[in-house]
Parts: C-alpha cells; structure tokens; sequence
C-alpha cells in the first residue's frame, strides 16, 4: 500500500484513505465561448501519459476531504511530493535531486 | 437482515474480555463550515474552535473537532441545539457560514477494554495508536468513513453514519468474540 501525505491534515496516511483525480494544473478557459474545437479538446480529453514524475491531483476522500496535487513517478509509483491545491508547480529538478 | 443500530437502547451491544462495544445515548451534532477568521464564532457556542486538523477542544456540555481546513464537527447536549443554532444565526450577517443540525445522521459506538487497539486494527489501515489522546480522525474504517475519537487511551468513540452502522458493527461483535479467544 502506498503511504501518501495529505498537505492539509499534515500527516503521512494510507492509499486507501485517498482517491486519484486525474491529471493536475489543467487550466479551465476563462473565456470558454472564444475556445475553439481544438482547444476544447485538449481541455476535455488530451492528457500527458508520461514514463517518470507525473504532476497529478489527490483527494483525502475518507478525512479531511480536500483535493491537493502531488507529483507521483510513475515508473517507481514513489511520492515526490504533495502540495496544496492553487500553488504552483514544485521544481522538478529539485524534487529528484531530493529523492537520489 | 441486519436491523438499524439505532433501535437499540444505549448501552453495552456486545462484550467479552478483550473489548466491549456500547451504544451511545442520542447527542445534538452539528456541522459547521466556515472561512477565515472564526474567533467570532467561539464567543458565540463558548468552545475555541480546534486549529489543528484533527484537533478536538472540549467544555463539558460541548466538543467540538476540526474535519478539514473549513470544517468542523460539534457534539453538544440535545437541549443545548436551539440555542447554539441562534447563536450562529445572529453571527450570521458579519461572518457567513453554514451551521447545520445533522443530529440525525450518525450513531456513536464506544469501544473500550485491554484490546481496544487490536479490534480497531481489523478495520482501519492507519495505526490506533498514532492517534493522540483527546484527539479525533475522520478515517476510512472498513470501506466507511466514520469519524473516530480517542478518549482515552483504551477507550475510543466511533461516529458511523446510519446506513453504514449495521454493517461496522457486526464487523466489531465478530472482532470482539475473535480476540476474546485468544486471550
């Protein structure tokens, strides 16, 4: 079982506490009646599929509740980190270098 | 069939001697969601409202926990509701928020006895024992989530939604008859 750390209850707590919601800081059009088709469709259904560090959201569905994002690798299922929903994008570089 | 736990009387459901499982008598439970600075609202139900997530504070005709970072939980006496409701009513206009009676929701277990730890193992992944005393988790307990306060340090209290109490509890009288078998 994967232990993953809820940035809000700031504890390190089991995957089963915890729902995947898909990939994270995608960006919804703030005018989305000037979107075109292409861009609608990259909004709704094109998704990075990458082999290493994924950038993705986490809900704390059975406890505090609150969707927060984490960069997961996905190769090594490994926790990079997770961070609060609405901040921006951690350094990648730093990240790995922390976790070698 | 499994019948509602509610329909018991409060009291001892099932017993041996690794752990024992009561019904609690029927308590005012309200939820609160609120943003930003809630110190109006201490004056107002006379409990500081709990910082920490997971944090409980406690006066003696009321407790109250912090579920999330906008969210909390009171468990108040049945006669206390209709004025702690006004109460959050007139702090209504200065402080939006959501104060709501959900007194009808939930059953309150109480779990105690030398193996208290041990049967709470049968349901939930995380450790019993990291959770401090006087603190409470909301957790997933055997698929459910439930709401759970430590006490003390043998003694714990399980808020289990209606629907769901059934089934938890007939997973705790297994739990209790099993580890009463080995001691």
């Amino acid at each position: 079982m994967l232990l993953i750390h809820c940035p809000y209850c700031k504890e390190t707590l089991p995957e089963s506490e915890f729902t995947y919601a898909g990939q994270a800081h995608i960006v919804r059009p703030e005018m989305p009646s000037e979107q075109t088709d292409a861009q609608w469709e990259e909004f709704l259904f094109l998704r990075a599929n990458p082999k290493g560090p994924h950038y993705e959201r986490w809900r704390h569905f059975h406890g505090c509740g609150r969707f927060f994002n984490a960069v997961r690798d996905t190769v090594s299922d490994k926790f990079l980190t997770t961070y609060p929903a609405n901040t921006p994008k951690p350094d990648l570089e730093s990240l790995i270098g922390d976790a070698e | 069939m499994l019948h509602p736990v509610s329909q018991h009387q409060p009291g001892v459901l099932v017993a041996s001697v690794a752990a024992q499982v009561s019904l609690c008598a029927p308590v005012a439970r309200l939820s609160l969601r609120a943003k930003g600075d809630v110190t109006p609202l201490t004056g107002a139900f006379g409990v500081s409202l709990p910082s920490g997530i997971g944090t409980c504070a406690e006066t003696d005709r009321l407790s109250a926990v912090r579920l999330g970072p906008d969210e909390w939980l009171m468990k108040a006496e049945v006669d206390d509701l209709p004025a702690i409701l006004s109460a959050g009513e007139r702090l209504y206009d200065t402080l939006p928020h959501s104060l709501v009676d959900v007194s009808g929701r939930e059953v309150t277990l109480e779990l105690s006895g030398p193996k208290v730890l041990d049967l709470l193992t049968l349901g939930m992944a995380r450790d019993p024992e990291m959770i401090p005393v006087g603190d409470a988790r909301r957790l997933n307990f055997d698929g459910v989530t439930v709401l759970l306060w430590r006490k003390a340090e043998d003694r714990f209290e399980m808020d289990i939604w209606h629907s769901f109490a059934p089934h938890i509890l007939s997973l705790l009288k297994t739990g209790v008859a099993e580890l009463a078998a080995e001691v």
